[in-house]
């Protein structure tokens, strides 16, 4: 086990390094001058160079990439164009609200994604299995950030029921514990929710219906298991597979967050991308993503290796 | 595998698909399927929009008008309604399907050519080449899609060709990955063996054994993409980093109408409907087809 983890970090070193790579391109591959928005308009040569030699444009490719690289590693991840702060404490600010409302919307797709699963694989073309199933292929389906907005129509313009942005009362960015806050975070965890909804559901209904046409299963029932001990075998027999998808699940909606932070104005890191793009902020715009990028690495890393540490048989393979 | 392998006579080029009556057989299974039916009408429904829409609709759909912004849906002479700028709603969702469609199906398309090629050229070759093309497709696997479509597109600047360029590249290295592993299955099969012991060349091989048992698995996983990249495509337009205005599309429309929610909701939530019953159909389409071929995965 031990001898299989550090294989799997000797792996990832590389994967590493290449997503670094393609985010430090990011800025190279943008038409124009990336000092534009901050330069004015009439900026002389010598204003421009000492700009570009402060951000480090002036040198090669490969020099810049390994000077980048090295400051990263260290955490610094450079400094916004816009705002004149460090992207790193931009990141570290937006982060813990993705994560947080990333991780309520896994919880609740999961469980719900869970439950269809499990009714649709164990009553397989039964009409149960049909209504779940259709709930889980309009999951995966939806365009969430117009879920999102018809959630806003319904519960926040025509029921006011709950707010329509935001995460706390009175533009609060910093996430707290309280109901306010909670009440903020509802409409837009559960629009997040359906995605990964759909696919657990789809994922373990397939799961469970292969789990007891094997012979183990006919066995147990034959045995005279109560139906209740057989369904613990299915859960055990299934659980591995669970819980990567919901662990990749979790690195998907970090990194797929924008649209949805957008409808709903969450101060997470899709909000800060979002204004990164559209100030032309490239410093930031690499920064955000290469966090969440290697995030999503890192993730993969740890699914695999918890579910190699769950499930014997593919230590085994 | 997807299409059985038949005997190749050598010096003849076969035909892509060389056993018609297993096609013939997977659509008399999709004939019988309801649900598969239902889905292809809509998309053939939507195709007829997106080819015939200007004569259907004869409104002008770019005309604005000050006094009529923002009507409720069944208004005489807008059925659907109004959008912010007193545009005909009935007008812009029915031009928009050409638009919708042609920025969520092309990634699919060019990906499908590209990351078949890639794939089929690593898991054929194998060995240094199939490795070093295959580690870099998964440094690109490795961001999450939304993302990676984000940061491309983010960093190139709005606009159509760069949307469509970004959805390729997210799409790429997952077909690549698929048609890598069914190639490298491919290679070992004893037909490919017969084939090469007979004095096949590596390219009539490829053409012939591997393309046309590959490119039937290849194909089907592309379908089941076509749905993630019509929301994904609508959703840069939403974002303001696709279609530009005044162009009717789907996604661009909900974002400039997500202002007037609290006046005309049920309104500004009609292009959302469009994009979410193109996306079901697709997803249905793809469901039908896979099991109709019964490629598992």
């Amino acid at each position: 086990m031990l001898r299989y983890t550090f294989n799997r970090i000797l792996y990832a070193l590389p994967i590493m390094l290449g997503v670094s790579l393609v985010c430090f391109l990011l800025v190279h591959i943008a038409p124009g001058d990336p000092l534009v928005s901050v330069l004015p308009p009439d900026a002389t040569e010598a204003l421009r160079r000492q700009m570009a030699e402060l951000y480090g444009f002036d040198r090669s490719l490969p020099e810049q990439f390994l000077r980048w690289l090295a400051r990263a590693a260290v955490g610094d991840l450079g400094t916004s164009i816009a705002t004149a702060r460090p992207v790193a404490a931009e990141v570290a600010r937006a982060v813990g609200n993705t994560v947080t409302l990333a991780a309520f919307a896994t919880l609740i797709g999961f469980t719900l994604g869970a439950i269809f699963g499990f009714v649709a694989g164990y009553f397989r073309d039964s009409p149960l299995d049909r209504l779940a199933s259709a709930l889980a292929v309009l999951g995966v389906s939806v365009p969430h950030y117009w879920l999102g907005m018809v959630l806003v129509i319904l519960f926040s313009a025509q029921l006011g029921w709950l707010p329509a942005t935001g995460a706390g009362p009175g533009g609060s960015t910093e996430w707290a514990w309280d109901w306010e806050h909670f009440r903020h975070l509802i409409l837009p965890a559960i629009t997040m929710s359906v995605i990964p909804m759909g696919i657990v559901a789809r994922t373990l209904r397939a799961l469970v219906a292969e789990i007891l046409s094997q012979e183990f299963a006919m066995g147990l029932r034959a045995r005279g298991l109560s139906e209740f001990a057989v369904f613990r075998h299915v859960v055990k027999n299934a659980a591995p597979t669970a819980l990567a998808v919901m662990g990749l699940q979790l690195g998907y909606l970090l990194g797929g967050s924008i649209l949805i932070e957008t409808v709903f104005s969450w101060p997470g890191t899709g909000f800060l991308l979002n204004a990164a793009i559209f100030q032309r902020d490239l410093p930031l715009l690499q920064g955000t993503i290469l966090v969440l990028a290697l995030f999503f690495v890192v993730l993969n890393l740890v699914v695999d290796v918890v579910q190699t540490a769950l499930d014997p048989r593919i230590r085994r393979a | 595998m997807a299409a059985p392998a038949l005997p190749a006579a050598e010096g003849e080029p076969a035909p892509l698909v060389r056993s018609p009556s297993f096609w013939r057989s997977v659509f008399a299974r999709l004939r019988r399927d309801p649900v598969a039916l239902a889905a292809a009408a809509v998309i053939l429904a939507l195709l007829v929009l997106a080819l015939f829409g200007p004569w259907l609709v004869a409104t002008d759909p770019y005309a604005s008008s000050v006094l009529r912004r923002l009507k409720p849906i069944g208004t005489p002479g807008h059925p659907l309604g109004t959008d912010e700028l007193g545009r005909d709603m009935l007008a812009r969702l029915v031009h928009g399907a050409r638009w919708s469609l042609f920025m969520g199906v092309t990634p699919v398309v060019l990906a499908f050519f590209l990351g078949a090629a890639i794939g089929i050229t690593a898991g054929y070759a194998g060995g240094l080449l199939g490795t070093a093309i295959m580690r870099t497709i998964d440094v690109f696997y490795a961001f999450p899609s939304v993302l990676l479509a984000i940061a491309l597109s983010g960093a190139l600047g709005a606009g159509i060709e760069n949307a469509l360029l970004s959805l390729t590249l997210v799409f790429v290295p997952p077909i690549a990955r698929v048609a890598e592993s069914v190639a490298t299955q491919l290679r070992n099969r004893d037909f490919v063996e017969a084939a090469r012991a007979s004095g096949a060349g590596a390219l009539t091989i490829v053409r012939v054994h591997v393309l046309g048992n590959a490119l039937g698995p290849i194909f089907v996983y592309a379908t089941s993409l076509v749905s993630v990249s019509m929301i994904l495509a609508s959703g840069l337009s939403f974002l303001g980093l696709g279609v530009r205005p005044p162009e009717p599309e789907w996604g661009l429309m909900l974002n400039t109408l997500r202002t007037a929610i609290y006046v005309q909701p049920w309104v500004a939530a009609l292009p959302g409907v469009m994009i979410f019953a193109t996306s079901i159909s697709f997803n249905l389409l793809a469901d039908a087809l896979r099991s109709a071929m019964d490629v598992k995965g």
